[in-house]
């Protein structure tokens, strides 16, 4: 793998230590209470990265801001990865009527279409809290909106919405090749069930290219999760979404007082993006011998 | 013959069904919004003349489908006489409806800031392409040097950079520190160069590593051996020969990304406040409930972004014999 690629992990992997260790780096209050008092300072021993615009710690902000950006990314890609792992298995290994129906138009509907304006009407339209009271009851709804904040939710739900189509079209085409292979015909000949066939054959041998799909994917989910924050339907302030942070910064008269206010957030963003970009790089190199340049 | 108005006929009923239901999924989304529209943009104090009239001019005191479902009742069939036949019935005629905010005729709406967003789109490519073709050009023809690695590494960071972080940025150092352009606004010509900058520097940057990739693919070509071995010059084996052929793919993703500069202009629009689709239905639509407003968006930009797909398709077949015969 090449040096960007571990510069990418290493990006990551401080990255996840960040929000994982948030409340021992910086404190929660200094992230969400104001202080007129402060307002627009510079980077200071107080405040490492300054104050924005009502006087709140940029560098608290971005630190718990990376926890909305992991949870939002990890939980994304796992979950449409899963939707689109089972729904692109079924069109490519059943094939027929089922894979008309499901390549031919469903995935052509996504494709039509630009995610991002579905993900945002799916966000501002949503009724998170009537859904997930559907969902998992009062009870579950109040708690997991206590512990996860709002917005969380329905950001969730619309990155998944949109997000499972582009691994369970790669899927397929996976499916489709593998499933032609001696060995699949082998397991056939003695006498193994579909089911087995596809989930201890050909699935472990198809799934490569979707561990790339799934890096480049988390970048994807960081970078919509800031979109939806940002255009004001994804995590609601004052939670410290990087997003919004970009968003409560770009007004002229922060710009001119405390344009770190806007840097900060913006460079977190990037670095993010960039170092799930490295890793998707290099584990495509990686994992396809014809790619690896030594 | 036959063949092809066959494909032309399938290609064209796809295109409508995938309309159809990003418009209906669309719909549904907000017709499940709890509360009632009409209380929300004429305010609690309504006259209850005012409120019958806004909701009879609106649909709004039919069904809003055509059957209805709630636990307690199971599905109750509503007749053809609702909201959404309503809807596609003036659809099929060029009437989208009726903005519920400002009363006036959601296809004008569209059609006033349609132009905006294509020329910011257009624009946008142009900067891509007089950024991308120069620098994906010398990498190709220098893959591994030094210039290549920094040309790869500021494609990268375009990636990686959303243009809600280019964008302020732009409006911080250029509208701000040297103020040569205003940060917003869409009235001097030169207004359109920043948000332009900030649209097109994705694209930039996946079109300058499309291209790199492309010359050093074609480099390795045959019949650039046979130019050279002619005696053609260097210039004219790389632009007579080498991009001609590189182009080809470079095309396909030009026109394929036209949707997601249009999806981009969403955000891009808003940062300047560049009156277009996306600032439209953003703005004026989501944030203000005009449910009318945000299906006439939704229809626009998805048959803008299949219509887009499709000529793509049809170009790269035209440019590219080898994909026809196939």
């Amino acid at each position: 793998m090449s040096r960007l690629t571990y510069i990418g992990f290493a990006i990551a992997l401080l990255l996840i230590l960040a929000a994982v260790f948030a409340p021992f780096i910086a404190s929660y209050d200094a992230a969400l209470s104001t202080n007129p008092a402060n307002m627009f300072a510079s980077p200071s021993a107080a405040n490492w990265l300054g104050t924005d615009s009502t006087g709140r710690d940029v560098f608290a902000r971005v630190v718990f801001g990376a926890r909305i950006s992991l949870q939002v990314g990890i939980i994304t890609v796992v979950v449409s990865s899963l939707i689109g792992i089972v729904v692109g298995a079924v069109a490519g290994f059943y094939g027929g009527w089922v894979d008309r129906l499901l390549s031919g138009y469903v995935f052509n509907v996504f494709l039509a279409f630009p995610g991002l304006l579905l993900a945002i009407a799916l966000a501002a339209f949503v009724d998170e809290k009537a859904l997930l009271e559907a969902v998992i009851g009062a009870d579950g709804a109040k708690q997991f909106l206590d512990v996860f904040g709002r917005g969380l939710f329905k950001i969730l739900l619309a990155l998944c919405a949109i997000g499972w189509v582009g691994y369970a079209r790669v899927m397929r085409g996976q499916v489709l090749k593998v499933r032609e292979y001696d060995f699949v015909q082998a397991a056939r000949a003695l006498g193994a069930g579909n089911l087995r066939i596809l989930f201890t054959h050909i699935l472990p041998n198809a799934i490569q290219p979707l561990i790339v799909q799934a890096s480049l994917g988390m970048a994807g989910a960081v970078l919509s999760e800031a979109s939806l924050s940002f255009l004001g339907v994804g995590v609601p302030p004052p939670a410290p979404s990087w997003g919004t942070m970009i968003e409560e910064a770009r007004d002229l008269t922060t710009l001119q007082n405390a344009p770190h206010a806007l840097f900060v957030p913006g460079i977190a963003i990037a670095l993010t993006v960039l170092a799930f970009n490295f890793i998707g790089d290099g584990l495509r190199e990686y994992l396809d011998p014809k790619q690896r340049k030594r | 013959m036959k063949q092809r108005v066959m494909n032309l006929l399938r290609r064209v009923g796809l295109t409508l069904l995938v309309v159809w239901t990003v418009v209906s999924l669309v719909t549904l989304l907000m017709e499940l919004v709890p509360g009632d529209p009409a209380k929300a943009i004429l305010g609690e104090n309504v006259t209850p003349e005012a409120y019958a009239a806004f909701r009879s001019r609106h649909g709004l005191d039919k069904p809003a489908f055509f059957f209805a479902f709630s636990r307690a009742d199971g599905f109750t069939w509503n007749g053809a006489d609702n909201r959404y036949a309503d809807y596609w019935k003036g659809v099929l005629t060029g009437d989208l409806g009726t903005s519920f905010k400002t009363g006036r005729p959601v296809r004008d709406m569209i059609l006033e800031r349609y132009p905006n967003t294509m020329k910011l789109a257009v624009a946008a490519m142009f900067v891509a392409l007089l950024i991308a073709l120069p620098l994906g050009i010398l990498s190709g023809t220098r893959a591994g040097s030094l210039v290549d690695n920094l040309a790869s590494f500021v494609a990268l960071l375009g990636i990686s950079l959303p243009g809600f972080v280019i964008g302020p940025f732009l409006v911080y150092v250029f509208a701000v520190k040297i103020p040569i352009f205003r940060p917003t606004g869409a009235v001097y010509p030169e207004d359109i160069v920043l948000p332009a900058v900030a649209l097109g520097a994705a694209l930039s940057a996946i079109l300058t590593r499309m291209i790199r990739s492309s010359v050093i693919e074609e480099l390795g070509e045959d019949y650039v051996r046979t130019a050279r071995a002619k005696g053609l010059s260097e210039r004219t084996v790389i632009f007579k020969h080498v991009l001609k052929n590189g182009m080809i793919p470079v095309v396909t993703i030009l026109g394929l990304q036209l949707g997601v500069l249009l999806a981009g202009a969403i955000i891009t629009e808003k940062i300047f406040a560049w009156p277009g689709l996306g600032s439209l239905v953003v703005d004026e639509g989501i944030n203000k409930l005009d449910y009318r407003l945000v299906q006439g968006c939704v229809l626009a930009i998805s048959l803008t972004y299949i219509v887009a797909n499709s000529v793509t398709d049809i170009v790269y077949r035209k440019l590219d014999p080898r994909i026809r015969i196939s």
